[in-house]
C-alpha cells in the first residue's frame, strides 16, 4: 500500500485513496481468484514444459526410433508409456507430438486472430459497402460445415504442419471477425475517437492504437479458445488420416494409429488422449477466467 | 472594441478562418436533415467568437464540417467553402487535413469523461500529436507533455503523466484534453461546449483556464455554447444560430444591450436572473425548434416569433447590417430601421 504522507488520519474506507489499480492489476486480481482458471493455467504451463522441455531430452530421433523387437509392450521402467506397433517409445512420441500439436494450436490461433481482426476491424470501422462485402464473405465461409472444409482442404494440400496451420486459420477466422466487427461498430462512435481524429491521428492509428486495445478482452478470450479448437481439429483430421503424416508424431495421429488396438494396447490411446483432454480442458478454464477478468464491467476485485 | 469584420475598411487583425455559405445535410432513413443552411462568418487571428444556440441548431455540426469530421455518409457538405489561411478546408485531401487537425486547428469536446481513450495512458495520448505534428523524439514529447500538464494546472504533472483517464476527475480530464489540444500551438482552438458536462465551480475554472491560455498563446478561439452567461464574460463577438442559420451576429456588448433579433431577445429573456423574485417562473420561448427534415422556407423562427409579419413566412431574411458591428436576419427588427 502506498502511503499518503499527510498528517490527516484516514477515515474508514479511505483505502480508496491508495493509488488506483491499473487495468492489468485489476484483471490479474480477478483472474487469480478464479480457481479453475488458475489450475488450468498451472496445468497448461506444465504441459508446455512437458512438451518443449521434455523435447530437449526425448529428441525427435528418439521418438522415431524403431525397435521391432519391442513392439506393443505395456508400460514398463524402460518405456513408462509403453511402445507402439513398431516399437517406438510412446512417452517420447507424446512429448514430440505435444510440441507439434501445441505449436499447431498456437500458430493457428495467432493466424486466425490476425485474419479475423483485420477483416472485422476494416468492416466495422469503414462500414457501408466494405462492411457488407466482408460480412457476406464471412457468412459464406460460416455456412460451409468446417469439418468438411478441413477434410477437403487437407486432402488438397497434404499433411505438412504449415499447411495444416494455414487451413485451420482459414476455416475459423469468421467468429473472430464477427466479434471484432461488433466491437468496432460500437467503439468507433465514442467521443474519444472523434477527439483522436480531431488531433490529426491517421486512420490506421485510430484502428490499431485507439480502437483495437479497447476490444482486447473478447479477442484474448477467443484466441485462447481458438488454441483449444485447433488442437481438437488436429486430432479430428489426424484421426481421419489427413493430418500431419507419420512418422512425425502429433497427439492426433497417435490416436489414429491406436484405433486397431483399443482393447489390446490401451496405452497407445490413453496417454495422447489424456494429454489432449487436459490441454483442451485447461485452455477452456483459462479462457473462462480471462473472460471474467478482462470484462471491464465487472468491478469486483 | 471589436471592429466588425466584413464592414470595417481596415481590419485590425488578419483573417484566419472565413466560412462562406456553408451547407451541411444528413441523409437519414427519415429524410434529408438540413443541419446547416448557408452560414457565413469570419474569425480573425486571436479573436474570441462565441457561437450560441440551442441543441440541434447546427453549431457543432458546422465546426465539425470545417474540420472534416462529419461522417460521410450519411453527412454531406452540400456547398460553401471554409478558407483557413487561404486554403479551403472543405476541399483539402484527407492527408493534408490530418496535419491541419491538431496542428493548426484543435477542438475540445463537450464530455471529458468520454473524450479520452480509457485504455491508453495520458502520456500516450498526449505525445501522439506532438510526435506526429512537431516531429519530436519520445523524450522531447514527454518533457513537452509534462510542461503542458503543468501549464493547465495538473499538480504533480510528471507523475500523473503515466496515469490512465479513469484516474482523473472530470475537471482534470478536461484540463488534460485542453493540454492535448494546445500541444502543437494551434492558431485556432474550437471549444465545443467544454463546460457543459462539468459542475459550475469547475466550469468557471475551465473558462478561466482557456481564457488564460488564449492570452498566453495568442490563438483565436471559437467557443460553442448554449450558455449566454459564459458568453458575456468571454467572447468579443457572438454568433447566434437557429435551425442551422445565423440569425444574429454582433459584438458582445451590442448583443446584450441592443439585441436585434427576436430569437436573441427571447434567449436573453429566458436567462435566470439574480434580481428576479424567487418564486417567479423562468421565461421560456413558446413552441419548439423547427423540424430540420423540411427544407427551410421563410424565417425559421417565424412560428415562435412575437413580431412575425407576413413577409417572414415566405421570404428568408438575409443577415442585414444594423450597425457597423451588428447584423441581424430579421425583417422587422433589422430591416425596418433606416438600413433598408
Amino acid at each position: 500500500m502506498a502511503t499518503v504522507d499527510t498528517p490527516i488520519t484516514l477515515a474508514t474506507g479511505a483505502d480508496a485513496l491508495a493509488p488506483p489499480l491499473t487495468f492489468r492489476q485489476m484483471a490479474w486480481r480477478r483472474f487469480r481468484r478464479h480457481r479453475m482458471a488458475m489450475a488450468g493455467a498451472v496445468i497448461l504451463i506444465l504441459l508446455f514444459v512437458y512438451a518443449f522441455g521434455g523435447g530437449l531430452i526425448f529428441t525427435a530421433e528418439r521418438a522415431n526410433f524403431t525397435d521391432t523387437s519391442a513392439r506393443l509392450q505395456g508400460p514398463s521402467a524402460a518405456h513408462p508409456f509403453g511402445t507402439d506397433t513398431v516399437g517406438r517409445d510412446v512417452l517420447a512420441r507424446t512429448i514430440q507430438g505435444g510440441r507439434i500439436s501445441l505449436m499447431i494450436g498456437l500458430m493457428a490461433a495467432v493466424l486466425e486472430i490476425v485474419i479475423g481482426v483485420v477483416v472485422g476491424a476494416v468492416a466495422g470501422y469503414y462500414g457501408g459497402v466494405v462492411d457488407s462485402l466482408l460480412m457476406r464473405l464471412t457468412e459464406a465461409m460460416l455456412i460451409i460445415p468446417s469439418l468438411f472444409l478441413l477434410i477437403v482442404a487437407a486432402r488438397l494440400v497434404g499433411g505438412s504442419v504449415t499447411w495444416i496451420i494455414i487451413i485451420f486459420a482459414l476455416t475459423s477466422w469468421m467468429y473472430v471477425a464477427r466479434i471484432v466487427r461488433a466491437e468496432f461498430l460500437s467503439l468507433k462512435e465514442n467521443e474519444f475517437i472523434l477527439a483522436a481524429r480531431s488531433i490529426g491521428t491517421p486512420t490506421s492509428q485510430i484502428i490499431f492504437r485507439h480502437i483495437l486495445p479497447n476490444s482486447m478482452a473478447p479477442i484474448v478470450v477467443s484466441a485462447t479458445l481458438a488454441v483449444a479448437t485447433a488442437i481438437l481439429s488436429e486430432a479430428y483430421i489426424s484421426f481421419l488420416g489427413m493430418g500431419v503424416q507419420p512418422p512425425t508424431a502429433t497427439w492426433g495421429n497417435m490416436l489414429d494409429g491406436s484405433y486397431n488396438y483399443i482393447e489390446s494396447a490401451p496405452w497407445l490411446w490413453i496417454f495422447p488422449g489424456l494429454l489432449i483432454l487436459l490441454t483442451v480442458l485447461s485452455i477452456n478454464f483459462v479462457g473462462d477466467g480471462l473472460r471474467d477478468a478482462l470484462d471491464p464491467r465487472s468491478r469486483n476485485v | 472594441m471589436t471592429v466588425y469584420a466584413s464592414h470595417s475598411t481596415a481590419a485590425p487583425r488578419p483573417l484566419l478562418l472565413d466560412i462562406r455559405n456553408l451547407q451541411v445535410r444528413f441523409y437519414t432513413p427519415e429524410g434529408t436533415v438540413y443541419a446547416v443552411n448557408d452560414i457565413s462568418y469570419k474569425v480573425h487571428e486571436g479573436e474570441v467568437v462565441a457561437v450560441v444556440g440551442e441543441s440541434g441548431c447546427g453549431k457543432s455540426v458546422s465546426m465539425m464540417a470545417v474540420l472534416g469530421l462529419i461522417p460521410r455518409p450519411p453527412g454531406e457538405i452540400a456547398g460553401g467553402e471554409a478558407l483557413f489561411m487561404g486554403r479551403d478546408l472543405l476541399r483539402l485531401p484527407e492527408d493534408d487535413m490530418q496535419s491541419v487537425r491538431g496542428g493548426d486547428i484543435a477542438m475540445v469536446f463537450q464530455d471529458p469523461m468520454t473524450s479520452l481513450n480509457p485504455v491508453l495512458s495520458v502520456r500516450r495520448q498526449m505525445t501522439e500529436s506532438l510526435r506526429r505534428h512537431a516531429n519530436m523524439s519520445p523524450e522531447q514529447a514527454r518533457d513537452r507533455a509534462v510542461e503542458l500538464l503543468e501549464l493547465v494546472g495538473i499538480p504533480d504533472a510528471a507523475r500523473r503523466l503515466g496515469d490512465y483517464p479513469h484516474q482523473f476527475s472530470g475537471g482534470m480530464r478536461q484540463r488534460v484534453m485542453i493540454a492535448m489540444m494546445l500541444a502543437c500551438n494551434p492558431s485556432l482552438l474550437i471549444a465545443d461546449e467544454p463546460t457543459t458536462a462539468l459542475d459550475v465551480t469547475i466550469q468557471a475554472q475551465i473558462v478561466e483556464l482557456v481564457t488564460r491560455m488564449r492570452e498566453k498563446l495568442g490563438m483565436a478561439l471559437i467557443w460553442i455554447t448554449h450558455d449566454l452567461g459564459v458568453v458575456a464574460g468571454l467572447a468579443e463577438r457572438v454568433i447566434v444560430m437557429y435551425a442551422g442559420m445565423i440569425v444574429e451576429e454582433a459584438d458582445v456588448d451590442s448583443l446584450f444591450d441592443r439585441p436585434r433579433h427576436p430569437y436573441t431577445l427571447a434567449l436573453l429573456g429566458a436567462l435566470p436572473r439574480v434580481d428576479r423574485r424567487r418564486d417567479s417562473r423562468l421565461n421560456s420561448i413558446p413552441g419548439a425548434p423547427p423540424n430540420l427534415l423540411v427544407e427551410p422556407r421563410g424565417c425559421p423562427f417565424a412560428p415562435r416569433c412575437e413580431y412575425v409579419i407576413e413577409r417572414c413566412r415566405v421570404e428568408r431574411p438575409p443577415l442585414m447590417p444594423v450597425s457597423p458591428t451588428q447584423r441581424s436576419a430579421c425583417w422587422v427588427l433589422a430591416g425596418g430601421e433606416g438600413n433598408n
